[in-house]
């Protein structure tokens, strides 16, 4: 986000974040590889090597087994452990593709938060009734909780992490943040996937008609006339 | 979820050869078809569906939307909730499909559900899909668990001292107020049968829920020519505005000429254990003059066997003004 579109308080935080980025970075010995398409340490990775690195006292006395299982394990991307029944499935996300290995069972939406490393889709309901997990399949918006990966063998996946990058942010990502169309941020990545591909589908113009064609993604921290703003902003601007 | 076997059908013939290996086609189904996965995906993280194998039949050529030469249209099975409700001949001759299916779901779900997927769609009763429950439908014996329970959701039409689990599809409203016929390929072969004659009432053996047989596979849906001056609508009540299933929900299809009704046909739903065709409106509306009085008539006799559950009988009349509410926007001349 380039720096004129934040207040003052805003820059500061970044420059916050960027230093304690940094020393974490530094003196956990964190390369590269293991930071975020934001060029940042992500929290998930910031512990997987907390761990490995043995260091931090009392963290590793009493962290529990499971991140210390997965202190060993790099980071998930093509590493699919080897698992009885997994079959060979080819899957394009995000214009890339990957070969995996996976059970018939794994949903899409599990696939690409702990197999492909993607975890910008979220998990809200798992059960089709909340949207938090919306991807594009061939450019079309859908619940990726209730879809097997194994189903999805000729298909272009789109997530939130292949619409836009900091820097190069798509007008609905734009449009969110400028709009304050988020709290948790936790629906938000489902909200935005679902507002891009409203606007290839039938809606009229007004905000009701945006609620309308919005209704399958929820929001519990009620954001709800701010992400109509957004979806708003961005029809105005493509009109 | 069970862990399955997981194997992609490349043709109809191959489809219908796995799919007849199955036990049975009702609930306990050793194997499935997985089209849009909206239902059975969610059935099996409940671990309410539990089959071995899973054949997915997305590849199929049943993707298509054919108007024939009768002026009638076929509709494949595999033609996605959205695509369907969108299309220009069944928003101008069908409006009250295009109107049921938006009316439902999200447009998430819409764009992955199947006309197929949609028509066998189960019940949503909370203790079908809790496995914690005692359930007839899920085991035969155990009990209903919605008698006397949380049961307002379920239905006042066509229940049984077994099962009072209603059908929660909007399409399949529209679809059997539109006299459709559904196309099953199974192993001996192709039929036809009226949509209302799919699904079988609980009765005494609610675990048996339509007239399928292991390896037959819905390949498309056919809806017969509308004559000039036709209008449908359909209209659906529930608490909230969006994402939720109907309470009551009706589905006209009416032609007035000449100021009396010439053709009518009316379903019912929120409130059958099927999709609720209203022989009993019909036949009260029929040659009559449209007004509100024949209206309110009609809808008494539609509701007059229905029998309400401890929490909703409120349906009954939820039910009948919905059915007039529906009659009076259909037959509305301005």
């Amino acid at each position: 986000m380039p720096n004129d579109f934040k207040t003052p308080e805003e820059q500061g935080h970044d420059r916050l974040n960027d230093r304690s980025s940094k020393v974490a970075a530094s003196s956990k010995g964190i390369n590269k590889e293991q930071e975020t398409l934001f060029g940042r340490v992500s929290r998930r990775s910031f512990l997987t090597n907390l761990v490995a690195a043995g260091g931090a006292a009392g963290v590793v006395a009493t962290a529990p087994p499971l991140l210390a299982a997965t202190a060993a394990a790099e980071p998930a991307a093509e590493q699919a452990a080897k698992v009885p029944g997994a079959i060979p499935i080819t899957l394009r996300v995000n214009g890339k593709e990957h070969r995996l290995e996976i059970e018939p069972r794994v949903t899409l939406l599990d696939c690409l938060r702990e197999n492909l490393d993607l975890p910008g889709t979220k998990k809200g309901c798992d059960h089709g009734q909340c949207g938090a997990c919306t991807v594009h399949v061939n450019g079309r918006r859908v619940n990726s909780c209730l879809s097997f990966a194994m189903m999805h063998g000729n298909d272009e996946i789109t997530t939130v992490e292949g619409l836009g990058q900091p820097g190069n942010l798509h007008p609905m990502q734009a449009a969110f943040v400028e709009h304050d169309g988020y709290q948790c941020g936790y629906c938000t990545s489902g909200q935005i996937m679902s507002a891009v591909a409203l606007l290839k589908e039938p809606c009229g113009p007004s905000d009701d008609d945006v609620k309308h064609g919005m209704y399958g993604n929820i929001c519990r921290c009620g954001a709800y006339p701010n992400i109509v703003a957004a979806v708003q902003a961005v029809r105005r601007q493509q009109a | 979820m069970d862990a399955f076997r997981y194997s992609r059908a490349d043709g109809v013939a191959q489809a219908v050869q796995a799919g007849a290996k199955s036990s049975t086609a009702q609930l306990g189904a050793t194997v499935r078809f997985v089209a849009g996965g909206t239902n059975l995906v969610d059935l099996m993280k409940l671990n309410v569906e539990r089959p071995q194998d899973v054949v997915d039949i997305n590849g199929l050529p049943l993707d298509k939307i054919e108007t024939l030469p009768n002026g009638g249209l076929r509709v494949g099975a595999l033609v996605r909730n959205s695509d369907l409700a969108y299309d220009a001949t069944v928003q101008r001759d069908y409006a009250v499909l295009s109107q049921a299916l938006l009316s439902g779901a999200s447009p998430q779900l819409r764009n992955m559900a199947t006309t197929g997927g949609n028509l066998v769609q189960r019940t949503r009763c909370v203790y079908f899909r809790d496995t914690a429950h005692a359930c007839n439908k899920r085991q035969p014996g155990s009990g209903c668990s919605a008698i006397g329970g949380y049961n307002r959701m379920m239905a006042i039409l066509g229940t049984s001292d077994k099962c009072i689990a209603s059908n929660p599809s909007d399409m399949n409203v529209a679809l059997t107020a539109l006299e459709a016929t559904v196309q099953i390929q199974g192993p001996k072969g192709e039929r036809s049968v009226p949509i209302h004659e799919l699904y079988l009432l609980p009765g005494q053996t609610p675990e048996r829920e339509t007239i399928l047989e292991p390896g037959d596979l819905i390949i498309s849906v056919t809806l017969p020519p509308v004559a000039e001056g036709t209008k449908s609508v359909y209209l659906k009540l529930r608490d909230r505005a969006a994402y939720e299933f109907a309470l009551a929900s009706a589905a006209v299809v009416v032609n007035v000429h000449g100021g009396s009704i010439r053709h009518v046909r009316v379903a019912l739903g929120g409130v059958g254990t099927r999709p609720w065709r209203s022989f009993e409106a019909e036949r009260a509306l029929e040659g009559k003059a449209p007004e509100p009085a024949l209206f309110r008539h009609a809808a008494e006799a539609a509701l007059r066997d229905a029998k309400p559950s401890s929490e909703n009988g409120f349906k009954v009349e939820l039910s009948k003004r919905c059915l007039v509410r529906t009659l009076t926007m259909a037959t509305r001349t301005t």
